[in-house]
């Protein structure tokens, strides 16, 4: 099933895909374009917990001239950089290099702490496709990637859909793709991760205990480009959902 | 209200701030322009306490078996307020010159890390690990405090005095450090915004008992933690 949380008629609710549709809880259906998206989490108690990666397929990692890591690079997200589905993100003005990067999202399900390679899929509650924008001219080599290039307002959109584990076979075998103004410019699949979903949960939980609803974003392939405001960007992830977002300026 | 009442727990997200004191940054002067850093940083140099680093005071810290030290970061918090319009209308302009403006209060922290001598990328696993980040019971309001610049913190170790940390020492005073972290992202009503720690910042072992106190502010109590082995 495919979960998701909107705006509509002055409320949030939470809706699930149905024949096209958006089924409300409280039984209403209405269109696709009829509501407000948001990203399609419950929400928490505290502070979400949202680890995303850089650098995780080798030939992304090539295209920025680094050299494979040996472990997971991994930072830190804040909530309020989340946006829903169909929103607009904010380029500054002034900048030359605003790139999308299209990537499988995992949502926990569990309390996960020391969690083993075997048992990880367990701990998983579902898929959804983020859109982790970095703005490349505010890169500085100090915890690098430094939060001014990636936790911005506006600049992680998160969706359409939460997508049920059981609706997914295999998520290391899902093709990527981002489209700008209907351009294909970035594909990939998720098979090509250096470090894998499975090994991703056993490396976080030996340190840290993830919770329902944290989020790990699991890194981008090759091929990202310039985005302009006005530019339609599309990132794609097989079985999961195209998530829709469109460049503009404060 | 009774006191259980006002028991501090962070309702947002934590920021901290690496590099904010003269000091700390004087000690760092000479490897700045050196690789990997090539430079001095531009912008505040961030971090995040994840949700499983809190750790109210009175608790225990679980020491990695691997891990010799802990290093302690004693700061404070300020907590954005829910009067933050002034903070989104005031967004790459001149700042509200009152910091009651944004800030609702201020709460002791002690910012633990896994000591490391890199920079480079960013800390999870040196400063995201459960229990990392202790917070004092109490937050305080500024109507009653004031501007940080007069805040004074002692650390003490198994009672014995092993820093003092000045807070009108800071690179980026708090008016300034809100402003340009709000140049890029805006915080919300809840979220923490760390000031930074100061250089020469103690390390405690498995069986060490750590106090933060605010000498001449006692509204901000003690914070205190004892370091545990962590369970196998």
């Amino acid at each position: 099933m495919k979960h998701a949380r909107v705006a509509y008629a002055g409320a949030i609710h939470n809706a699930v895909e149905s024949d096209g549709q958006l089924l409300l809880a409280d039984g209403r259906r209405v269109a696709q374009d009829a509501v407000v998206w948001l990203p399609p989490l419950l929400p928490v108690l505290q502070a979400r917990t949202i680890l995303a990666l850089g650098l995780n397929y080798a030939d992304h990692a090539k295209e920025l001239a680094f050299k494979a890591p040996d472990e997971p690079l991994v930072f830190v997200k804040g909530q309020a950089s989340l946006i829903g589905h169909r929103a607009l993100t904010h380029r500054p003005t002034g900048v030359k290099f605003m790139h999308y990067e299209c990537e499988l999202a995992v949502v926990i399900g569990k309390t996960a702490k020391r969690v083993k390679h075997d048992d990880a899929y367990d701990f998983i509650a579902g898929y959804t496709v983020a859109n982790d924008y970095a703005i490349r001219d505010y890169l500085e080599n100090w915890y690098r990637p430094n939060l001014r290039v990636k936790n911005r307002d506006t600049c992680t959109p998160l969706g359409p859909w939460l997508v049920d584990t059981t609706d997914i076979t295999n998520p290391m075998a899902l093709k990527l793709q981002t489209t700008v103004n209907g351009k294909v410019t970035q594909s990939g699949n998720t098979a090509d991760m250096i470090f894998n979903v499975p090994f991703l949960i056993e490396y976080f939980s030996s340190f840290m205990t993830l919770q329902p609803g944290d989020l790990i974003l699991t890194g981008t392939p090759d091929g990202v480009v310039d985005c302009q405001p006005g530019d339609v960007v599309v990132t794609e992830i097989e079985h999961v959902g195209a998530l829709i977002n469109t460049i503009d300026t404060l | 209200m009774t006191n259980r009442d006002l028991t501090y727990w962070p309702q947002g997200t934590v920021y901290g701030t690496l590099l904010n004191f003269k000091a700390e940054r004087a000690a760092m002067a000479a490897q700045m322009t050196e690789p990997p850093y090539k430079s001095a940083p531009y912008a505040p140099v961030l971090f995040i306490k994840t949700a499983n680093t809190f750790n109210a005071s009175g608790g225990v810290v679980q020491v990695p078996a691997k891990v010799p030290d802990i290093e302690i970061g004693a700061t404070f918090g300020m907590v954005i307020g829910t009067n933050n319009s002034a903070i989104q209308s005031n967004r790459a302009q001149a700042a509200p010159e009152n910091i009651a403006n944004w800030v609702a209060g201020f709460v002791l922290m002690n910012d633990l890390s896994i000591p490391h001598a890199s920079f480079f990328r960013p800390p999870v696993k040196f400063k995201c690990l459960d229990g990392f980040l202790g917070f004092g019971s109490q937050m305080v309001s500024t109507e009653l405090v004031g501007n940080p610049a007069r805040f004074k913190l002692e650390v003490r170790i198994n009672g014995v005095l092993k820093q003092s940390i000045d807070f009108s020492n800071l690179h980026r005073d708090a008016l300034t450090l809100l402003n340009d972290v709000n140049e890029f992202m805006t915080l919300q009503a809840g979220d923490v915004l760390m000031l930074g720690t100061g250089a020469g910042r103690p390390l405690a072992k498995v069986g060490d008992r750590i106090d933060i106190s605010a000498p001449s502010l006692p509204a901000f109590g003690t914070l205190s933690h004892t370091l545990v082995a962590e369970a196998s």
